[in-house]
């Protein structure tokens, strides 16, 4: 038991770590991703055009090179971050790609006379996406988005070859343990993740019966 | 973009807005470019001769570089082969008649399924050594790439076979067959051919992991570049980084677009020469397609 107890601040501090980063990765995948699927939706082709860009590289790029570009390639032109905040911009930057595809796929799926309608009355495109159609879109995409998001929880174990000590970091950290205690850190990890991600779904399963519209 | 319901075919007026917001997001792009652009060239990045080093052959950068694809084409193509055989025995395992088959392999399903790819790996490398089983960076790579994506082609699988007309099935029982034949025989020769466009997408997602083996210093693609940047950074200062990361950055972009595209193409010639082809998924959920484990955590019900 001395190994766990040795070692269980430092467990904490790699779960909180894992937790900081999904949270905050999170937020900036949301924000992003929400603005890539206005703007491939827009009526301005370079908008249009640039989102698609985006989109096709990062889903066709491998978040450890993402990781590579934003730690190693940022300091080339003079943009010199930490490990913990690139890795925030690397897991973010990447998810945005997928959460603008789901959200994509959710206004596509809200109905032609809705945004019809919204026209009709005399709304813009911005107040007609801001008050009609995204509305509705975020309720379809409820689990779609929860997987993308949930997906991302176990990307961000991807930081750990970037220097930022997660859970998964604990590892190849404490890979001088004997075999039982090593297994000890391995089912430590694995139920570490589990208790971010099992929630998270039963919470989007929750919100998605919540907010589900019927059609 | 056919007919967009979300604006009006623009009038007069509109067509100059959306001509003025035209002006100013290509203003803006450009000039983002032109920031990174300047940036670039004010550290010298942009010098031909920084740039010549990735195509002459006397630095030796192309042939290194060119191996370290190879590695990673093999660990792909092992690890695609495997997971794919793998991938349909938890299929089978998971429609099976025996209750105690299909908890077992449900359970691993999930299991490999909820842990995050790279922990597989960790798992395989520096625990399975303590019990005495020593792998090597490779088989590691290869190993936690083969439990999960098996895991996930497992779920492609299943639902290929269950969507194979019900009638094909009861046909081929009506006729005498035993139920490995209509397996064998029947169900997956039709599952496997409607599959095949999402198999290549999961062949996308599959390459895209094998930079994992980065971590765990396995000299693919990624650890490749690496390796020469470390060497050239030894001689002549950093002066190549940059270009060599963007030099694999680029290999893994193209090859995994022109993946995308074939599987689209695929698609597209499964699609005409099967009408029932356009009831099954073509594409994968976006979760799996982020690859590093991705995929639903078991639906809490």
């Amino acid at each position: 038991m001395d190994f766990v107890r040795e070692n269980a601040d430092l467990f904490l501090d790699a779960f909180l770590t894992t937790l900081g980063l999904s949270l905050l990765a999170g937020l900036v995948a949301l924000v992003l991703g929400t603005l890539l699927a206005a703007m491939r939706v827009s009526p301005i082709p370079p908008l249009r055009g640039l989102a698609t860009f985006y989109v096709e590289t990062f889903r066709n790029t491998p978040l450890t090179v993402v990781f590579f570009f934003i730690i190693f390639g940022l300091p080339q032109i003079d943009f010199v971050i930490g490990f913990f905040p690139g890795a925030v911009l690397s897991v973010g930057l990447y998810t945005a790609a997928f959460v603008c595809e789901a959200l994509r796929s959710g206004i596509n799926a809200v109905s032609a006379g809705q945004a019809e309608a919204a026209r009709a009355i005399g709304l813009t495109f911005g107040q007609s996406l801001r008050e009609v159609v995204l509305p509705q879109a975020f309720r379809t995409v409820v689990p779609p988005l929860g997987n993308v998001l949930i997906a991302m929880v176990k990307n961000t174990s991807i930081a750990a070859g970037f220097s930022v000590s997660e859970l998964s970091s604990l590892l190849p950290r404490l890979v001088n343990a004997d075999a039982g205690d090593l297994t000890l850190v391995l089912v430590g990890v694995v139920v570490g993740y589990m208790v971010i991600t099992l929630p998270s779904a039963l919470a989007v399963n929750r919100i998605e019966r919540r907010v589900a519209i019927l059609r | 973009m056919t007919t967009p319901v979300l604006f009006d075919l623009p009038g007069p007026k509109a067509r100059r807005r959306i001509r003025i917001g035209t002006a100013v997001g290509v203003l803006v792009v450009v000039a983002i470019i032109a920031l990174v652009l300047a940036r670039l060239a004010g550290n010298g990045q942009l010098e031909a001769q920084r740039w010549a080093v990735l195509f002459d052959p006397a630095s030796q950068v192309p042939q290194a570089l060119g191996q370290a694809l190879l590695r990673t084409l093999q660990v792909a193509i092992v690890g695609m082969v495997l997971a794919t055989v793998l991938g349909l025995l938890l299929a089978v395992g998971r429609l099976s008649e025996h209750r105690w088959v299909r908890v077992l392999v449900s359970t691993l399903i999930e299991f490999f399924r909820a842990v995050p790819l790279l922990v597989l790996i960790f798992a395989l490398y520096f625990l399975l050594p303590k019990f005495g089983i020593r792998l090597s960076a490779f088989w590691a790579l290869v190993g936690g790439l083969v439990l999960y994506n098996s895991a996930v082609l497992a779920e492609i699988f299943r639902a290929g076979i269950l969507s194979v007309d019900r009638g094909q099935r009861e046909a081929a029982y009506g006729l005498g067959m035993r139920k490995t034949q209509v397996m064998t025989l029947v169900l997956l020769p039709q599952a496997i051919r409607r599959m095949l466009p999402v198999l290549i997408a999961q062949l996308v997602v599959l390459l895209k992991d094998t930079s994992l083996g980065f971590i765990i210093s396995f000299p693919e693609l990624l650890r490749g570049a690496r390796s020469l940047v470390e060497f050239f950074t030894l001689q002549f200062g950093n002066q190549y980084t940059f270009q060599l990361y963007v030099a694999a950055a680029v290999v893994y972009i193209v090859i995994n677009l022109l993946l995308s595209w074939l599987a689209r193409y695929v698609e597209r010639r499964t699609r005409t020469s099967q009408k029932a082809a356009a009831t099954t998924p073509t594409e994968l959920p976006a979760d799996v397609q982020m690859g590093g484990g991705g995929g639903a955590v078991p639906a809490a019900r």
